[in-house]
């Protein structure tokens, strides 16, 4: 029988390349209007002067005038060096804590399993909860302060003191996130195959050789990728901060990042559009930073 | 330079499992060039290992030189290894990695300079010098390696299977330099492989290992000519040997229901007994494949493959299958029937049991 002479289907319309289409689309339409549509919203509302109160007949476009206005601003600014006073300590201690338990975990040993598992679990917990416990740990009679006395030390006012909120801050954060960099520096560290360390041990290599030629090279790649997804990620922060010393980022607003300050302008300051404004000039920063980032992995990964 | 020398050294992976190296007792010369052969898990990898210092034996006792070595860390037994997987040190150029281990003795610059060079210039590798090995292909890759190894100036070169990641036609290249490189250099080689084409081709003597123990140790042609175990009787050689199981009734070897026999030469019949339980071994070579009628035995062709410079055929004699190798000329078709003849003086004999050879070397001579 003629193979070709079965006629046509009924959905012969329906090439693959259609059928794919048609499987993505739920997605896509689900991610246009819960990422795509708020985005250039907010994009608009940056160009007006939009409240939360404003009847649609009360926005007026203002152009670049909100933009202007904040970056002429110094309390602006000031919010994006609070940020970093808290994002470059963090990822540092993070990238330096997590390798050193990365190097120490990077062998077998009895109750391996069990110990990754515990120190996996801050980075499982939700923000709010850690921040939570966070501050009953740092009120001034908590129990932070009770160990401190108790060895004999000054009492710290670890929620209360501007100088001290932006530490506690870095100390909740590494507290959670060391086991993330540790997880990705143990990926890095059993990738290092292990005649390279025995090569290096029949050349009579010492343990700081080992360390800087054949460890760091190899690990360094995927640390960079740490150092990527752990900065974005703190720049971000609004939760951990917003429980553990209010919305306002605390005493002299010391711990009050650029996130927070969208918040505060936008939603408790009813100033959508000066918000929105604020909330692009943080995502034009972060895309900077992330850029250097990267190009800075290619160079080690080169 | 030095001699190796390993006495009752054996090796345990952990209780239950069998020993990865049993009661292996092996001298390799000074300035020798010995292969360590046999298939995967056979020890062979281990015993080097154990013999750079990288793994410890169970026990027994390790020399190199003079020296027993059984509690000195690789970096102070003076020699120096080759890794499958070249084992170069990322991010250091390949001057740095070729001038490592001098670096790491703290000699004075000049003369690491010096003996760099001269090595770069030896393996042909000076325009590369300053090169990143992770991007060079796999042969430079392995010439840094071998230069790495080759500028410690050291007592013996430990090499693990360097050749098996090149491809083909490199991999022959890098054959024919090794050797030379051994043999201008005179240092006492152990070389890892489950390549018999390597092994035959580049060793002075061949150490044949199989679960562990070691089954022979010979130059290349007596491996092959003489092989003491069935293990390495089928192990080298391509094809690899016949072997038909049987026994022997009076001066025949008999297998099966008594339909295949041969009958054994005068000189080779001391060394067997009536009722003994044998294996009969004999090489393809030794086998000629004639017009039927011929003298020997009564066959049928069942494949030809034709090789170019000889002919392989694969024939059933009496319900066995043996397989001949001819020369190209002589031409028959798969069904065709034919006549086999053994060449008595190339057969060989099998203790039933431990897989022992029977017949000493030299006992053809009688034939």
């Amino acid at each position: 029988m003629d193979t070709t002479g079965r006629g046509r289907p009924r959905f012969s319309w329906l090439t693959d390349r259609w059928l794919a289409g048609l499987f993505v689309s739920p997605t896509l339409i689900i991610l246009l209007f819960i990422a795509i549509y708020p985005l250039i919203w907010s994009l608009s509302a940056s160009f007006t002067d939009r409240t939360l109160l404003s009847r649609p007949d009360q926005i007026n476009s203002v152009g670049f005038e909100n933009y202007v206005d904040l970056l002429n601003d110094n309390r602006a600014w000031q919010r994006f060096v609070v940020t970093a006073q808290i994002v470059v300590p963090s990822v540092l201690i993070e990238l330096l804590l997590g390798f050193a338990v990365a190097m120490l975990l990077n062998r077998k040993f009895g109750g391996r399993g069990v110990i990754m598992t515990v120190i996996l679990i801050p980075m499982m917990l939700s923000p709010v909860v850690v921040a939570l416990f966070w501050r009953f740990m740092m009120q001034g009679d908590g129990i932070l302060n009770y160990y401190i006395q108790a060895l004999g030390g000054q009492p710290v006012l670890w929620l209360s003191s501007p100088s001290v909120i932006p530490w506690s801050v870095v100390l909740v954060d590494v507290w959670m996130w060391t086991p993330f960099m540790m997880l990705i520096a143990l990926a890095g560290l059993s990738a290092v195959p292990k005649y390279l360390y025995e090569a290096a041990e029949v050349d009579r290599a010492g343990a700081w050789f080992r360390f800087r030629h054949i460890t760091l090279p190899i690990v360094t790649p995927l640390l960079m990728i740490g150092i990527i997804f752990r900065t974005m990620d703190a720049y971000k922060m609004i939760d951990t901060i917003f429980v553990l010393v209010g919305d306002r980022g605390g005493a002299g607003r010391a711990a009050q990042t650029a996130g927070l300050y969208v918040y505060d302008t936008a939603i408790k300051g009813f100033d959508t559009g000066v918000g929105s404004a604020y909330g692009y000039i943080m995502l034009v920063v972060i895309i900077a930073l992330a850029n250097l980032l990267i190009r800075q992995l290619n160079k080690v990964k080169g | 330079m030095a001699q190796i020398n390993l006495q009752n050294v054996n090796k345990s992976f952990g209780p239950g499992v069998p020993l990865a190296v049993n009661d292996l007792t092996l001298t390799i010369e000074d300035g020798e060039f010995l292969v360590l052969l046999g298939p995967s898990g056979c020890g062979k990898t281990t015993t080097l290992r154990m013999i750079a210092g990288l793994e410890r034996q169970t026990t027994g006792d390790i020399r190199i030189g003079e020296r027993v070595v059984n509690d000195l860390r690789p970096g102070d037994r003076d020699i120096a290894f080759v890794f499958q997987f070249y084992a170069l040190y990322p991010h250091l150029s390949v001057r740095d990695n070729i001038a490592f281990p001098l670096k790491a003795q703290n000699l004075p610059t000049e003369e690491v300079n010096r003996r760099v060079m001269d090595v770069a210039e030896r393996l042909r590798i000076t325009h590369i010098l300053k090169s990143n090995p992770g991007r060079l292909p796999g042969g430079e890759q392995q010439r840094v390696a071998l230069g790495r190894a080759m500028v410690r100036q050291p007592q013996a070169f430990l090499m693990d299977e360097p050749l098996t990641n090149l491809d083909a036609s490199l991999r022959a290249d890098m054959r024919v330099e090794l050797k030379h490189l051994q043999h201008t250099l005179g240092t006492t080689m152990v070389y890892v492989t489950h390549d018999q084409i390597e092994a035959m081709s580049m060793s002075h003597r061949i150490a044949v290992m199989d679960r562990g123990v070691l089954q022979q140790v010979d130059t290349p042609l007596n491996i092959y000519r003489h092989p003491q175990t069935l293990f390495v009787a089928t192990f080298i050689g391509s094809p690899p040997m016949n072997i038909v199981h049987g026994r022997m009734v009076g001066a025949r070897f008999v297998a099966g229901d008594g339909q295949f026999w041969v009958e054994l030469p005068p000189a080779a019949r001391q060394y067997t007994q009536h009722d003994k339980r044998v294996s009969f071994g004999i090489r393809a070579e030794d086998i000629t494949v004639g017009a039927p009628g011929g003298a020997g035995m009564a066959g049928n062709v069942v494949v030809r493959e034709p090789l170019g410079d000889e002919t392989v055929y694969v024939v059933s004699v009496a319900g066995k299958t043996l397989t001949a190798k001819t020369p190209p000329r002589i031409r028959f078709n798969p069904g065709e029937n034919v006549s086999v003849k053994l060449d008595p003086a190339a057969i060989h004999l099998f203790d039933g049991d431990s897989g022992r050879a029977l017949l000493p070397e030299g006992w053809s001579k009688h034939v």
